[in-house]
């Protein structure tokens, strides 16, 4: 048993499954990110931790015990909403003291504490202001700031970066990271972001559609993504999928691809699990960076292929340069070295590094290998 | 699913607690239960009755009604709200747009016009119909004025004219609402996205095209808004019909409103004064009910 | 631009202030001839010279509507009905704002099953004719001991206030965010501290149109005065149709108009100071959901 285990917990609206049966169990100090499309079920199920929906059937229990009939507030946890929730009337100070006030701390007690956090967050010199004064930033610190003082035992947190522009975010994320090091406290954060999610989480369940799609360590979900949708959700540029016809080739199995000039390139690909395939279509996932350049290819691998194929467009993104060639009447990105001197209508070695790669059945879009 | 002891103790105070929202509310919903959708069905009762001066519960089942399409004054009273109703809505309507379309080419002291053309809003009917009433009285007013000045033959005696009188209470109405039409089509005016417009401009379209096919066709939620509220304005408007004229000369201002009251208070048929007030009660109903309906399912 | 049609523009621009100063003076003249004719003799008035300003100035009028015009039998002026009007207003603003802001903070934040179709009906209140509920209203008031009291007008104006003032904070609270609320729950905050400390310190403009719009609507009420009110309770307004509209003596005009800008006043007062919250709630009114 976990330290926060939701167990077969569903939602819906009358008839509508908003969210189907879910297992996870998360341990203590875990950073786990939901992460998933609009919609997916991510911000029910966190409500549904916090108490602010109810389950409808199954069972959340924190440190073992059941909270299906556990106020919000009896929960300890505490939660950092997306617009911050700082309540517009009262000081930077009246916010955080708020929920101790609440929960009946003593004045002394609600003044160490909030010297404390707010030392923890340099937000000192904000204390007296009211939200409407804060920048962004400063408000994303006093949310969290408020939710320090209860010292949860889970952390909640509902796309709490998504208001802040884009350097913000990438400041902000390093914090969030750097406090859960610091403080070691469970978190459930939800986010639709996926770079967020790999690079903050210890583990991530990626939803789509009411399931959990998967559950996995970032490097888990990132290499081995279980079916196609986890596969074009995590990563960015996205990973490559197109169909490709598995073959025998000089007595090895391989992915036959139809170019974009009509002609076929036949690539090693040999995997057990894929024998089983011979002569039938598989869709082919393969990410970015594991088609180069000959020379940019990884040294380490005993799977690099080179096929030659017409380049259709380049972008040069400044340390990388995207190529763009067409595979199974897909577009397919590759990652070039940004000096490598290719251009729009040559024919080009592209290196695949089959390492990297993974099948999936076109019909249940599952992973094969 | 393990039930605590904790959970189970705080059961009864966990109920009121979840109780307390709608027991907030409880004493609205049985005020409006009670003196809203009670009272209506009150009078509705009492309309299929024979009551006179007093509520009574003798079932005379349409007779209420019959009486009523035969009373001459309630023949006037409908014709009277349909000529008032039909120009007051039209002219404050015209009347409002043209003062919001003026008041919207970025007009130096636009408040403070915007104030005047509206404060008659914040008075009451009697007030008004006070004003108007000496105002229009050609004894005293605009006539006995006129004429003073030089100009003998100038007669402007409309409210002594049963024919007229009427058209004395639209004039004093449009006075009293036309400022309002104006702000609700001004706020329509200005919820218009700039970019459009300018987009229009660039399309080489005049002021007037500007008007009359991109603006005004977009004001058509204002135009619905305005319409219902002038509508059941018209329909409930008693005081200005008192002040002004007091349903008078004769019953030649008789309004559905000032009808019902009389039958009702005056003339002890308690009965008929109940059948008016249900008809006047379906008309709003028939106007009111499908916009709040549209109106807050669009919320939805 | 060329310099003709620059003096184009120009003439334009004249016509369009000319037109709106023209519309000013028709809106202003009624006020002018109300606070001109209270400020002058009746001699003057009856001499044809309503439109001039007064040759002899006069407060006479205002002192007659005020404490001795005949209002009915006694000649006490409108002055006890002004006070009828005020102890009327008071409560009634009072008590049906208090509850339009908890229903409007139930029917938002503790939303439930059905919660639309109760505001629907509470709604379609504001908007019967008022006629189809004065017969039953005058027995229950009877039956009670209210009838003819100011308190059974207090009571009235309170139970046809609610719609509308359920429907301001319901439409305002619809705006505040939820997520605040949902903060003070895992605060620890219940149902009133939510209310008390959250919503209610930032209700403050939504609360000066409802009891704007409460306080025009409750004075400026004509109807529910003359059908539940004695001799005594009368509201101003129904005092002042009384004034105008009595048959025995001459007809006194400048008192009349006197008497009318008092009615006006109180009213008219609350517009000039806060006309933008007025306009805000003659809008909200109307344009619902």
């Amino acid at each position: 048993m976990g330290f926060l285990d939701i167990d077969q917990a569903t939602k819906s609206y009358g008839a509508v499954k908003v969210l189907h049966e879910t297992d996870i169990s998360v341990e203590e100090g875990e950073f786990l990110v939901l992460v998933g499309p609009s919609g997916c079920g991510k911000s029910t199920l966190l409500n549904m931790i916090a108490g602010l929906e109810e389950v409808t059937t199954g069972d959340i229990s924190i440190k073992g015990r059941s909270m299906n009939n556990v106020k919000p507030a009896e929960r300890n946890i505490a939660m950092v909403f997306q617009s911050y929730a700082l309540y517009p009337n009262m000081t930077v100070k009246g916010n955080i003291s708020f929920g101790m006030e609440m929960q009946g701390v003593a004045k002394e007690e609600r003044e160490r504490k909030i010297a404390e956090v707010a030392d923890l967050l340099q937000i000192g010199q904000l204390l007296d202001r009211k939200p409407g004064q804060l920048s962004g930033g400063q408000r994303q610190r006093v949310a969290m700031g408020r939710a320090l003082t209860r010292e949860p035992d889970v952390f909640l947190f509902d796309e709490p970066l998504s208001n802040l522009d884009a350097k913000l975010r990438v400041d902000m994320r390093t914090e969030i990271k750097k406090l859960h090091q610091k403080l070691g406290t469970t978190i459930v954060y939800v986010t639709h972001d996926q770079i967020e999610a790999l690079t903050l989480s210890t583990r991530i369940a990626v939803m789509f559609g009411g399931y959990v799609q998967q559950l996995g360590t970032p490097k888990e979900i990132y290499d081995n993504p279980a079916n196609m949708f986890v596969a074009g959700f995590m990563g960015s540029p996205s990973m490559n999928l197109f169909p490709a016809r598995i073959v025998k080739a000089d007595g090895v199995t391989a992915a036959e691809i139809t170019l974009g000039n009509g002609g076929t390139a036949t690539i090693p690909f040999d995997r057990p699990a894929l024998t089983a395939h011979e002569g039938r279509e598989i869709i082919l996932g393969i990410r970015p960076e594991a088609i180069t350049d000959r020379d940019g290819a990884d040294r380490n691998s005993n799977a690099v292929h080179v096929v030659d194929a017409p380049v259709e467009i380049t972008e040069p993104a400044g340390s990388d340069t995207f190529v763009v060639t067409q595979m199974g009447g897909k577009d397919v990105t590759a990652r070039f070295r940004a000096d490598v001197d290719v251009k729009a209508g040559d024919s080009f070695p592209f290196a695949f590094n089959m390492q990297k790669a993974v099948a999936f059945d076109p019909k249940t879009e599952d992973r094969i290998a | 699913m393990s039930e605590t002891a904790t959970a189970r103790r705080s059961g009864s105070v966990d109920r009121f607690r979840d109780a307390l929202p709608k027991l907030v509310l409880s004493p609205t919903i049985a005020i409006v239960a009670i003196f809203v959708y009670g009272f209506i069905f009150f009078t509705l009762y009492l309309s299929f009755t024979d009551s006179r001066i007093l509520p009574s519960f003798g079932w005379v089942g349409w007779q209420n009604y019959t009486n009523l399409f035969r009373i001459r004054a309630w023949d006037t009273a409908v014709t009277n709200l349909i000529i008032f109703g039909g120009l007051y809505i039209t002219i404050c309507c015209l009347l409002g747009l043209l003062l919001a379309i003026l008041l919207d080419q970025k007009i130096r002291a636009e408040g403070f016009i915007r104030t005047i053309y509206l404060y008659p809003m914040a008075l009451s009917f009697i007030v008004t119909g006070v004003a108007w009433k000496w105002f229009l009285d050609p004894g005293i007013g605009l006539e006995a004025v006129v004429q003073g000045w030089g100009f003998e033959s100038f007669t402007f005696n409309w409210i002594k004219d049963g024919d007229m009188a009427i058209y004395t209470i639209v004039i004093a109405a449009v006075w009293q609402t036309s400022g309002f039409v104006m702000a609700m089509f001004l706020a329509g005016l200005r919820g218009i996205d700039g970019e459009m417009l300018k987009a229009a401009q660039i399309d080489g379209a005049s002021t007037f095209a500007l008007y009359r096919r991109i603006v005004i066709p977009q004001l058509r939620p204002a135009f619905m808004s305005a319409f219902v509220v002038l509508a059941h304005m018209a329909i409930k408007s008693y005081d200005l019909v008192i002040a002004l004229t007091n349903g008078g000369p004769g019953t030649a201002t008789e309004v559905p409103a000032t009808f019902m009251y009389s039958y009702t208070f005056t003339r002890n048929q308690m009965g008929i004064g109940a059948a008016s007030a249900v008809i006047m009660m379906m008309t709003i109903a028939a106007i009111i009910v499908p916009y709040l309906w549209s109106e807050l399912r669009e919320k939805k | 631009m060329t310099t003709a049609t620059k003096s184009g523009v120009n003439m334009g621009r004249m016509v369009l202030y000319a037109a709106l100063v023209l519309f000013c003076i028709y809106y202003l003249l009624p006020l002018y001839v109300m606070v001109v004719n209270s400020l002058k003799p009746l001699s003057e008035i009856t001499a044809g010279g309503m439109m001039s300003l007064p040759g002899d100035w006069t407060l006479a009028p205002w002192a007659t509507a005020w404490s001795t015009a005949q209002i009915g039998v006694d000649a006490t002026g409108l002055k006890p009905y002004f006070v009828n009007s005020l102890v009327m207003v008071v409560p009634a603003v009072a008590l049906s704002t208090i509850l339009g802001a908890l229903n409007g903070y139930v029917l938002t934040k503790w939303e439930f099953k059905g919660a639309t179709l109760i505001f629907g009906l509470i709604l379609f209140g504001c908007f019967i004719p008022f006629q189809m509920v004065l017969i039953p209203m005058a027995r229950m008031l009877g039956l009670v001991g209210l009838a003819g009291s100011v308190w059974g007008l207090v009571f009235v104006h309170l139970v046809y206030g609610i719609g509308f003032s359920t429907l301001y904070f319901r439409n305002y609270y619809a705006a505040f965010p939820t997520e605040l609320v949902r903060a003070a729950q895992i605060d620890g905050a219940g149902f009133f501290t939510i209310f008390w400390r959250i919503l209610l310190p930032s209700s403050g403009p939504i609360a000066v149109v409802c009891i704007i719009w409460q306080f025009t609507n409750i004075w400026n009420d004509f109807l529910f005065g003359a059908s539940f009110s004695d001799f005594d309770s009368q509201p101003m307004t129904v005092a002042l149709n009384n004034l105008v509209q009595s048959s025995t003596g001459v007809k006194e005009y400048n008192v009349h108009f006197a008497g009318a800008i008092m009615a006006a006043l109180p009213t008219l007062l609350v517009y000039i100071v806060a006309g933008r919250y007025f306009v805000r709630g003659l809008m909200a009114g109307s344009v619902k959901g």
